[in-house]
């Protein structure tokens, strides 16, 4: 959602969440994710944002969103400072909205915060007054990931109406396929989502979505496919038995995708476990847009930030 | 300011004549208007009050027994920047609540009988009667049973490891079996650890779309069996304390169809709020629930984490089907002071918990507005019936000692921090209009509150 500035603010917009946000503001980012390849490409917004000083916050571990959202900062020229949370007083025991206040002080304008917890941007939001852009919450929402899928699924595909798109995996815990599903959905795209029961749990019965128990079922027609990353550390237990058991039932592979449209293109989200959530081949194949996530990434995220610092 | 003055039990006795007020006593069932007089600390017959006396009118007003609150967190010993005995009895004595049962999970824990003598020694002077709850297991640790037979002869009305149930099904049999002898309850928080282990709020829909791991029914359903099947062994008598569920409500419904002696109790929040409230909702259970985005001012608040999580509004609807049926005797707070320093984190992080002590008799109200529950049930639930399951009589017949709440029942305000007695403020109750007001409370004779 792309909220106006809190009372007693001057400027600061939110981007917390894609539940909310209208197909005409999806639409507009993604206009404007493409008008900043081409700006990246050529150097011309190299001052857009010369003005703000941007913080990343990371309290989870990132590598292609961290340096996607930093490049993006400074191919429009702001100000970055990175919030390194191990080399910072957070270990000190200071608390979230302690440390955020103090980076509101040192002059941070808008901040990028990835956290463990759930909801925690919500709580930067309404504690400082610095632009919040989320970068990843717990289990609940990755805006600026779904933003990028949806730019590289429209390249793909064109417009998203009325196409299929197959979720496959840890839907039920993860926040991209949350992200995914209200954008895509706001995109007029229909959605079926596949994976063991634990894994789809919630997802019966909500308008415009599919449960599929079975991959084949999962890909039938799909016109595109995203499979999730599947958490190493907690699959065993929390939903399946064993990974060897996930991949026998969900594994994507180039038979098993004989079953969706013609052509259609994977995506993953990254990093991929390649052999557990889809093979190598498929991964490192034609119809694999995974790259292409990762190089969107950036213009995606020079985007968001021109949009809640008010620059565009 | 908290606006009223605040008495003790150590006060002279008090003397009045209340005019024309509305008398509700579960007692006998009766509800008249008439004058009710209060002399030397004694109910009296009113036209044995001298002129003397102050007069107060008391038309539009609703006399009752005090209330008894089974489940209270005073925090003293160990959190007295939170909440003291002193401080949680005045915000009691304003609720209305003429007695708290203080449970065990202070630091240290209130597991032998000094601990308990120390508290009941502190409270010789409180604004409330306090009563306490032992530990059921030594230290709280769920190893071994701490010597309960002591401790109810140092006054413990209960026993209770409450922050979590007995963990394990064997102690929970030797607890059981040996209350009886005693003859005091095993209080239980029901939630099997492993099944609650990492959720952050009540599982379903909201939880989903907020992506917060998920508490789900059988976590206190299966405590809930558990201990009934050990207590229909026993012979011991169980209480279930903060009930949330529709399962484990049925669970009860079909015990006491047995003849089981199991009762149980319901916390204000858990009737009122629901889940939906995590997202930033504000309806009460019994409004249509709004389909609103997620609210940036009031979702996650830390404030609405509470143990057990928020109801779904199905469950939150079935609990007061079960209060005004009488499967569920009681309401009890759960009143559990927190600093902010422990709200103001994200919402997984936050300290469970809310006080209710105050605005126990406001949600009350308003289910009564609501036409969920009958003026006189809510006064039972608060008052006779807690008060009999730690054997405690309340009665308002002239000659017993005066023990009862006059409170405006129509009256309404929002709520605000510094209108509140507790030490703590932390309620996502703050900021609602909220009917209903306490005029008087009476606890032993003495006046304890009055606004």
């Amino acid at each position: 959602m792309i909220l106006d500035a809190p009372r007693g603010t001057e400027r600061a917009r939110h981007i917390l969440d894609v539940e909310g946000m209208t197909r005409d503001e999806i639409l507009r980012l993604l206009d404007l994710a493409d008008t900043m390849r081409s700006a990246r490409a050529e150097r011309t917004h190299r001052t857009l944002l010369e003005p703000e000083t941007i913080g990343l916050a990371f309290y989870e571990g990132s590598t292609r969103t961290r340096v996607s959202f930093e490049l993006a900062a400074r191919a429009l020229g702001a100000t970055v400072v990175d919030l390194g949370v191990e080399g910072s007083s957070v270990g000190k025991g200071e608390s979230l909205v302690d440390t955020l206040r103090t980076l509101e002080r040192t002059g941070v304008t808008a901040l990028v915060l990835r956290h463990a917890s759930s909801g925690a941007p919500y709580l930067a939001a309404r504690s400082t007054g610095m632009a919040i852009v989320n970068a990843g919450d717990g289990m609940h929402a990755h805006p600026t990931q779904a933003l990028l899928d949806a730019l590289t699924m429209r390249e793909a595909l064109g417009s998203l109406e009325g196409r299929l798109i197959a979720i496959v995996g840890d839907v039920a815990h993860s926040r991209v396929a949350r992200s995914n599903l209200h954008s895509l959905r706001a995109l007029g795209a229909r959605i079926r989502v596949g994976g063991p029961p634990a894994w789809v749990a919630g997802f019966s019965g909500r308008d415009g979505v599919e449960v599929a128990t079975s991959i084949e079922d999962a890909l039938d027609g799909a016109d595109a496919v995203m499979t999730l990353r599947v958490q190493l550390e907690r699959a065993a237990g929390a939903g399946v038995p064993s990974l060897r058991e996930y991949s026998r039932s969900w594994r994507l592979d180039e038979r098993r995708m004989a079953h969706a449209a013609p052509g259609a293109p994977v995506l993953h989200p990254g990093p991929t476990n390649e052999g557990v959530e889809l093979t190598s081949d498929l991964a490192n194949g034609p119809r694999s847009l995974i790259a292409r996530q990762v190089e969107n990434g950036v213009p995606v995220r020079m985007a968001v930030l021109a949009t809640v610092t008010g620059a565009a | 300011m908290t606006a009223g003055r605040f008495g003790r039990l150590t006060d002279p006795p008090a003397s009045f004549l209340v005019t024309d007020v509305r008398v509700i006593d579960p007692n006998d069932g009766s509800d008249v208007v008439r004058d009710l007089a209060v002399i030397d600390g004694f109910l009296a017959d009113p036209s044995t009050a001298s002129d003397r006396v102050e007069r107060i009118d008391g038309r539009g007003l609703v006399a009752a027994p005090g209330f008894c609150d089974l489940h209270t967190h005073l925090r003293e010993p160990g959190d007295d920047a939170v909440e003291t005995v002193a401080s949680g009895s005045r915000a009691a004595a304003r609720g209305g609540f003429t007695t708290v049962c203080a449970m065990p999970n202070t630091e240290p824990p209130l597991d032998e009988p000094a601990r308990l003598a120390w508290v009941l020694e502190r409270a010789e002077n409180a604004s409330c009667r306090v009563r306490v709850i032992g530990a059921v297991t030594l230290g709280r640790q769920g190893e071994a049973l701490a010597d309960l037979g002591a401790m109810a002869d140092a006054g413990a009305v209960g026993f209770s490891d409450d922050g979590a149930a007995v963990p394990s099904s064997r102690l929970a049999r030797s607890a059981l079996t040996y209350l009886r002898g005693v003859g005091r309850p095993l209080i239980e928080h029901a939630e099997d650890r492993e099944l609650a282990a990492g959720s952050e709020m009540r599982a379903g829909p909201t939880a989903s779309r907020l992506g917060l791991r998920g508490w789900t029914p059988s976590a206190e359903l299966t405590i809930v069996e558990r201990d009934i099947a050990l207590a229909e062994e026993t012979g011991g008598r169980l209480h279930i304390t903060h009930i949330s569920t529709a399962a484990a409500l049925d669970a009860v419904r079909r015990a006491r169809g047995r003849g089981l002696p199991v009762t149980c109790d319901v916390t204000p929040h858990h009737l009122a709020l629901t889940d939906a409230w995590v997202a930033g909702s504000r309806r009460f259970a019994w409004e249509e629930p709004d389909d609103a985005p997620i609210d940036v001012e009031h979702s996650y608040d830390g404030l609405c984490r509470v143990n057990p999580p928020l109801a779904s509004r199905e469950d939150a609807l079935a609990l007061l089907g079960g209060l005004a049926d009488g499967t569920i005797d009681a309401i009890a707070t759960d009143h559990a002071p927190h600093p902010p320093e422990r709200k103001l984190v994200p919402f997984g992080e936050a300290a469970p918990g809310m006080i209710g002590l105050e605005t126990a008799l406001a949600i009350g109200l308003a289910a009564v507005e609501a036409g969920h529950l009958d003026l006189a049930r809510l006064i039972a639930a608060l008052s006779i019936r807690p008060a009999e399951i730690i054997n405690e009589r309340r009665s308002l017949a002239i000659g017993q000692p005066a023990d009862m709440v006059v409170f405006d029942p129509s009256t309404r305000a929002v709520l605000a921090a510094d209108s509140l007695a507790s030490a703590s403020s932390n309620t996502p109750l703050l900021g609602v209009e909220l009917p209903g007001a306490v005029r008087l409370t009476v606890a032993q004779g003495r006046l304890t509150f009055r606004d």
